[in-house]
């Protein structure tokens, strides 16, 4: 019994999890900003979201019928009337001194999101969906490791504050035992794949547009619920499951040696797979909200409303089964996929226009080998269902082979931009033109005398190494079937 | 009638990051006293009308605009606005005690 196993028998635990969603939108959420994803700091600023003095913040419309939608997807009721609400703090990401986010008047409120574990539906029950802003980031100066601790002083770039973000908070999810860590994953996974089906965000956890914040306590069975920590810096699926995981080990030797677990926020380390201390909550968190005076009030039409309900793209798991049966997959291929997190992607990557068995094969293979030794889910790498098709169709037409193939996805997850970019760039096509092969074949016999005569000799399996010589010399950039048919044709012998 | 406390009164300066000395928390405490005094009469005529609260002068609702992406200001007049810059971004003292 592993250490987390022990702490499940002993204590039953109480999980809560609060998700943060930039939305996609083209602009910020109360000016005309741009939210493109690495500008050069502070290039995508004015003095609405500076908060310069006289400046008037208006609502993004797009960004409220996209929280709307999140909301109608997690069978939320949609609010018939709500404002935004000043949150009052001091911190250098935000230039204003507040936030712009709503406080009690969510725009939706009370619904759910099933997930499934083990086969096994569980109901996550959703307390209420809100709309805010982003903040900008902070680069600490000075201290060793880039953190806070040390730093001699901030630099702050405010691209990302304003940037619409949605707030999806769960009701306590309690009486899951064991699988508290498992429910955890699933849920934001399943969440993940929701908003990715809406079209809202990218929801790629890796760049922070979607981040993950996990409340967890632990009581003994018939007792009142314990203090809970909130564990913030979750930026991975699989360190949501590892944040619950080393959460519940911790509190548990807490109440074993008979001491009181403190309310605080955590910090997640995705180096060591641990929580550690963060700040005390104190009276900071006294943010003495109000009504946002330079916002009116949101009032969505229920017409609206109910056409944006009608609207609304069948749900994952609805999506998943007609795709599994219209591909044809079986059963088990389909729970191998599951299993391996990377069913969405490969029906993502099918509809992207690639073959059920080539999407399933790069995600499965190449690509679920690149995610393992970054230590990330295959499909938080940083490539898209489309790319993988791209890649695939450049493979069928002949661009490519399965070797270069393999190289242009890792120009791809390494930032160099779309598969017709890295095969432009590294210069990677297959080489088809039979006169700078033939040149290379050419090269190849004179520079083996030896194996050219063991194979007009009758050794034809020996041609094997002349084929090496040449794919070498093209840089893998040749077809290796054209190059043995050549190299035959060149010696005379039958293949 | 006294309404707020020294001590409340210590608090909302912590809050709002204003280094007051003794004597100022006495004093601001009997001025914040008469002004939630002045602003409480408005309550005597409300709570008997069932008067909801108003947030807003103007009875409007629904003002968007669309998402549509418009010019930022030039980065040298962003940062020309502040305290002190560096590697193009604002730089800031270190913030004690708290993680980013
Ligand atoms: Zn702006």
């Amino acid at each position: 019994m592993t250490a987390y196993e022990q702490a499940l028998a002993e204590f039953a635990p109480v999980l809560g999890l609060e998700t943060h969603v930039e939305l996609g939108t083209a602009s910020k959420m109360f000016c005309g900003c741009a939210t493109t994803f690495g500008a050069e700091p502070n290039t995508q600023v004015c003095p609405v979201c500076l908060g310069l003095p006289g400046a008037l913040p208006v609502v993004n419309e797009k960004a409220v019928e996209s929280t709307i939608r999140i909301g109608l997807a997690l069978h939320c009721t949609i609010a018939t009337w709500c404002r935004f609400a000043r949150k009052n703090y001091f911190y250098p990401d935000m230039p204003k001194n507040f936030q712009t986010s709503q406080y009690d008047e969510p725009l939706c409120v009370d619904g759910h999101l099933d997930v499934e574990v083990d086969g096994e539906v569980v109901r996550v029950e959703i307390e209420r969906v809100h709309l805010e802003e982003d903040t900008g980031k902070t680069l600490h100066v000075g201290g060793a490791t880039g953190r806070i601790t040390g730093a001699s002083h901030s630099l702050v770039d405010y691209n990302r504050a304003g940037i619409p973000l949605v707030e999806i908070v769960t009701r306590p999810v309690a009486g899951t035992g064991v699988r508290a860590a498992a429910v955890a994953k699933a849920y934001v996974t399943e969440l993940r794949d929701l908003l990715r089906g809406l079209d809202v965000s990218d929801v790629r956890m890796e760049q922070g547009s979607m981040r993950c914040d996990v409340n967890t306590s632990l009581h003994r069975a018939g007792e009142p619920w314990g203090t809970r920590t909130e564990t913030k810096n979750v930026n991975s699926l699989r360190s949501v499951e590892r944040a619950v995981r080393s959460e519940v080990e911790r509190q548990a030797e807490v109440l074993r040696r008979g001491e009181r677990v403190v309310q605080e926020t955590r910090h997640f380390s995705e180096a060591t797979g641990a929580t550690s201390p963060g700040r005390v909550k104190d009276d900071a968190a006294d943010y003495r909200y109000f009504p946002e005076p330079d916002l009116v009030p949101v009032a969505p039409d229920p017409a609206w409303v109910a056409a944006l309900r009608a609207a609304l793209p069948a749900p994952p798991s609805v999506r998943r089964k007609q795709l599994v049966a219209q591909l044809g997959l079986s059963d088990l291929d389909a729970q191998a996929m599951v299993n391996a997190g990377v069913l969405d992607v490969v029906l993502a990557t099918v509809e992207a226009g690639a073959p059920a068995a080539e999407a399933r094969n790069w995600w499965l293979g190449a690509l679920a080998q690149r995610a393992n030794e970054t230590g990330v889910e295959p499909a938080e790498l940083p490539v898209t269902p489309a790319q993988v098709a791209r890649v695939v169709a450049l493979v069928a037409e002949g661009t490519l082979n399965a070797g270069l193939a393999r190289q242009v996805l890792d120009g791809v997850l390494a930032g160099e931009g779309e598969p017709d970019d890295v095969v432009a760039a590294r210069g990677l096509a297959v080489v088809s033109d039979t006169g700078a092969l033939g040149e290379a074949v050419d090269a190849a016999l004179a520079a083996h005398p030896d194996v050219a005569d063991k194979v007009r000799g009758g050794k034809v399996q020996a041609v094997g190494a002349l084929v090496g010589a040449v794919m070498r010399a093209t840089r893998g950039q040749a077809d290796a079937a054209t190059v043995r048919a050549l190299l035959l044709e060149r010696l005379g012998v039958e293949g | 009638m006294s309404q707020i406390t020294r001590d409340e009164v210590a608090h909302l300066a912590r809050l709002a990051r204003l280094a007051l000395a003794d004597d100022e928390l006495d004093g601001l405490a009997q001025q914040l006293d008469v002004i939630l005094d002045a602003v409480a009469a408005i309550g005597q005529v409300t709570d008997a009308a069932d008067v909801p609260p108003t947030t807003h002068a103007v009875p409007v609702e629904n003002v968007t605009r669309p998402d549509v992406v418009t010019p930022s200001l030039p980065r040298d007049v962003v940062l020309a606005g502040a305290p002190e810059a560096e590697q193009d971004r604002f730089r800031v003292p270190r913030i004690l005690d708290e993680e980013a």
